[in-house]
């Protein structure tokens, strides 16, 4: 029983999912409305304004270029948003976390269930953020339909990393720390809007390591029909986010909760 | 084997440093309502925590339901129910929705689960409320549904903590004959008060816990019997400090002061009556002793923080 010990895990996450399943269908058409709203007008924005001064980027219209990362950004974003207020809610302000582990569900299930629905609605929003790329004619390869499970990957590893901030954050305003200092340089720093090449060097290192370049990697190409160079370095790097910070966040979580 | 469904041996339990659980041994036999009683702070929630196998105690052991915790707590609180101190019902949800959710966590399947529901709602008052939604509800109807969601898997051991802190006395009583039920139905409760009627009321036996160890136990008859003359006498009045000062200890057999208030405990009240009715100046009370009595005497006036 100790706090370092490997997950045990097992199959009573799923009724937990299905409670956040549950209550997300309440909630769906404004959810959709704000997964949807605020990456689309950014791409189509800069996309149409500042696309009509470049006349292409990395070889592709720079709406194109756009498209993907806007994909990857939207599910990083919508999974840390989940993991970390909405997480937080049901941790500490709903005791949600207390009531479910009265039943014979354990923390750990409790913690894969979060990952695991914070993933789900990455991959809602991805999804949706793909739908209208397609609907637009922004993106006309079958490779493209990889990008679904790649929001459900760009999901975990950023759900499993936001909730090492939930099991530290004494209040709600402790994230925007992690927003302001880790989500906000990842968007400018990752390759979303512009190369990663045209950095200078130190920040490429940087970038390098941030799990947000490895996704738009893996992205970008997908778009474009093509298959992505060193895709399994850049899946690797993800997954190991994921495991490692899903571990991370366990232990943080058990230390918490075992008052 | 024994017949005690929760068990503990030598409890221990403590946060940086300090004990909040120290030594403690509990035996709650099978169909008993069993009520933990204690200022807060004295480890009551810490203590069901342990029981219920949600954190580990630093030494000593649990038994719930034959099955010791926290090792094997998932098989046990498979039959357990939990009425928390607080309030963490699903707002998003109905009423409805909230038992339905919660006995999936138990392992069961949609159809077992509605097919509880109507009994549920029935004995918690809020057949008409199925399709509320949670905010809507008064704080009497919440605790209702915390407690028939605590029923949903047809539990044979209830913990319930304050299980009526924040009520008004028309949902108290009710919360109280739905305990009634339970117990007459074989169910064992084991439930932390601080509300000493709730505890006579309701509970067979009772322990006394202050500073993280048991300090009395018994029926609430033998805690009376045991720790406390039979009779009080309170006096109350501006000169009443100065009237103990000269005649509390001559007609009582032990007196407390507290503000302009003196508790005066006596075998025998007639002589002390008598002579409180000579003393215009002062008002007084005469009643039997009761748990309160009992409960400040071993855990003492002071106020706990």
């Amino acid at each position: 029983m100790s706090h370092y010990s490997l997950p045990r895990l097992s199959l009573r996450f799923f009724p937990i999912w299905r409670r956040h399943w549950l209550v997300w269908k309440k909630i769906a058409a404004p959810s959709i409305l704000g997964h949807l709203a605020d990456p689309v007008i950014y791409m189509l924005g800069l996309g149409y304004g500042l696309g009509s001064l470049l006349p292409e980027m990395g070889g592709m219209s720079y709406m194109a270029f756009l498209a993907a990362g806007t994909v990857c950004y939207s599910t990083m974003n919508s999974a840390s948003f989940e993991a970390l207020y909405s997480g937080f809610a049901r941790m500490h302000e709903q005791r949600t976390w207390e009531a479910i582990l009265n039943t014979p569900v354990s923390l750990d299930d409790v913690v894969l269930s979060e990952i695991l629905w914070a993933a789900t609605k990455s991959l809602m929003s991805g999804v949706a953020v793909l739908v209208v790329i397609w609907v637009l004619g922004l993106s006309h390869s079958m490779m493209s339909l990889w990008m679904i499970p790649l929001a459900l990957l760009i999901g975990l590893a950023f759900a499993a990393i936001g909730l090492i901030m939930t099991a530290l954050a004494p209040a709600y305003d402790f994230f925007m720390y992690y927003f302001t200092l880790v989500i906000t340089p990842m968007m400018l720093l990752c390759g979303v809007f512009f190369p990663v090449s045209q950095l200078p060097q130190g920040f490429q290192i940087v970038a390098s390591a941030l799990p947000l370049t490895h996704a738009v990697d893996l992205a970008r190409p997908l778009m474009s029909g093509a298959i992505p160079p060193q895709a399994a370095l850049h899946i690797g790097v993800l997954l190991t986010y994921t495991l490692v910070a899903f571990y991370v966040s366990l232990v943080l979580f058990r230390r918490r909760l075992s008052r | 084997m024994s017949s005690a469904v929760i068990r503990a041996t030598g409890l221990q339990k403590s946060y940086a440093g300090v004990r909040v659980v120290d030594g403690l041994d509990l035996a709650i036999n099978k169909g008993e309502c069993f009520g933990l009683l204690g200022p807060n702070g004295a480890g009551k929630t810490t203590t069901l925590r342990m029981l219920l196998g949600l954190i580990e105690p630093d030494a000593g052991t649990a038994m719930l339901l034959d099955l010791p915790v926290p090792q094997a707590a998932r098989e046990a609180r498979i039959r357990v129910g939990v009425v928390p101190q607080m309030d963490n019902l699903d707002p998003d949800f109905t009423v409805a929705e909230n038992l339905l959710v919660y006995g999936r966590y138990f392992g069961m399947d949609d159809a077992e689960i509605e097919a509880r529901i109507p009994m549920l709602l029935e004995f918690a008052s809020l057949t008409s409320k199925r399709d509320a939604k949670v905010p809507t509800l008064s704080g009497g109807m919440k605790r209702r549904l915390t407690l028939a969601r605590a029923l949903v898997n047809d539990p044979e051991v209830i913990f319930l903590d304050e299980p009526t802190t924040g009520l008004d006395p028309q949902a108290r009583h009710l919360i109280w004959q739905r305990l009634r039920e339970l117990t007459s139905q074989g169910k064992t409760l084991l439930l932390t008060t601080h509300f000493m009627d709730e505890a006579e009321r309701l509970c067979h036996r009772l322990a006394v816990m202050d500073n993280g160890k048991l300090i009395s136990q018994g029926s609430p008859r033998e805690l009376i019997e045991q720790n406390i003359e039979p009779q009080v006498v309170e006096v109350f009045g501006e000169t009443s400090g100065q009237w103990a000062n000269e005649y509390a200890a001559r007609f009582s057999q032990r007196f407390e002061v507290s503000g302009e208030s003196v508790f005066c405990y006596v075998q025998d009240a007639q002589p002390l009556v008598a002579h409180l009715q000579a003393q215009s100046e002062l008002r007084y009370m005469h009643r039997p002793a009761n748990l309160e009595d009992v409960f400040l005497k071993l855990t003492g006036r002071e106020m706990r923080e």
